[in-house]
């Protein structure tokens, strides 16, 4: 009985996970698809091609296509410069690799830079070394007076 | 070592910097309407190559391959209103220069196949058609907006353009007859 309420449970997830994709909504693809001329969102292009897009997905969402799918069938038409987010493969993946990369390159010169400052300054503050050169008795003296009048 | 360490950083620095300038300038140079503009002064810049589907089934067609024949190459796509005036024009003038070492070419470009295919069947064109749904030769020709017709000479030149719908036969003609005056 309990692993029977388990495997319903685990399919409705199935089926709720899988919606997203089974029904996507003409606004969400709308905003991931560029015009091919105006190279603006479909969502915010009224140009000709952008319209005739538009029709396309309203078509094959009634149709029964998944988001995927319909990315697919634009992309084989128009190139995949039609999405919006560039694919995570091919030379489209610089896009996503180079600022990655910049962002590390920064932090490690970040890293670089403070650590060199952090090592010059700790040489500034360092306090004087105790096996210098002695005081000079009368200035030591005098210092010793100095701070006697400043104790309670 | 701490020299040689800045020396490494700046060298790696003129290089990122070197390497995003050339993207720059390769994205320019895509971009660039090296032919427009060269026609613009007076010029005859060689009408970039391309191999595309022909919309017909027939496999592909190559520019290269029309070399010796003066080729009217019109850029259109199913969803522009003005290619839908002209292209009953172009193919009345298909009609005429055909079997005179002319031939017409059309590129339909950022379009789908199916759409471009019952375009061509509504018009009954019947002159070659190739589908460029990326629109990879648009920057290549300097095309800035649709339809736009280039004449090309049988050494493969552009003679000549025509920016936005071509008018009547005789404005065609004209284009057709610069192409194949000697140069």
């Amino acid at each position: 009985m309990r692993a029977a309420a388990l495997a319903l449970i685990a399919l409705a997830l199935a089926a709720s996970a899988g919606a997203g994709e089974q029904r996507p909504t003409a606004a969400e693809l709308e905003s991931e698809l560029v015009c091919p001329v105006c190279e603006t969102t479909l969502d915010t292009s009224n140009a000709p091609v952008a319209l005739r897009m538009k029709a396309f997905i309203r078509e094959r969402i009634a149709a029964g296509d998944t988001k995927s799918e319909i990315k697919a069938a634009l992309v084989d038409q128009f190139g995949p410069s039609v999405l919006a987010v560039p694919p995570k493969k091919g030379f489209e993946l610089i896009a996503w690799v180079l600022p990655l990369a910049g962002l590390a390159v920064g932090l490690v010169v970040v890293g670089l830079l403070a650590w060199r400052w952090s090592h010059t300054r700790r040489g500034d503050d360092e306090p004087p070394d105790d096996r210098g050169e002695p005081l000079d008795p009368a200035l030591e003296r005098r210092l010793d007076d100095e701070l006697a009048r400043f104790e309670p | 070592m701490t020299q040689r360490l800045r020396l490494a950083g700046q060298v790696a620095a003129v290089l990122v910097v070197a390497a995003l300038l050339g993207l720059l300038g390769w994205k320019l140079m895509q971009d660039e309407s090296a032919v427009t503009s060269e026609l613009d002064q007076g010029g005859s810049p060689a009408a970039p190559a391309f191999t595309l589907e022909r919309l017909d089934g027939k496999g592909e067609l190559a520019l290269a391959s029309l070399r010796g024949k003066t080729v009217v190459l019109n850029f259109w796509a199913s969803w522009c209103g003005p290619c839908k005036d002209e292209t009953p024009l172009l193919q009345e003038g298909w009609k005429r220069w055909q079997g005179k070492d002319v031939v017409f070419v059309g590129i339909d470009v950022k379009d789908f196949r199916g759409d471009a295919k019952d375009f061509l069947a509504r018009y009954g064109v019947t002159y070659a058609n190739v589908y460029d749904g990326k629109g990879s030769t648009v920057g290549r020709y300097g095309v800035t907006g649709f339809p736009e017709t280039y004449f090309v000479d049988a050494s493969g030149k552009v003679r000549y353009r025509i920016a936005g719908p071509v008018e009547d036969a005789a404005e065609l003609d004209a284009g057709i007859k610069r192409a194949l005056a000697p140069a």
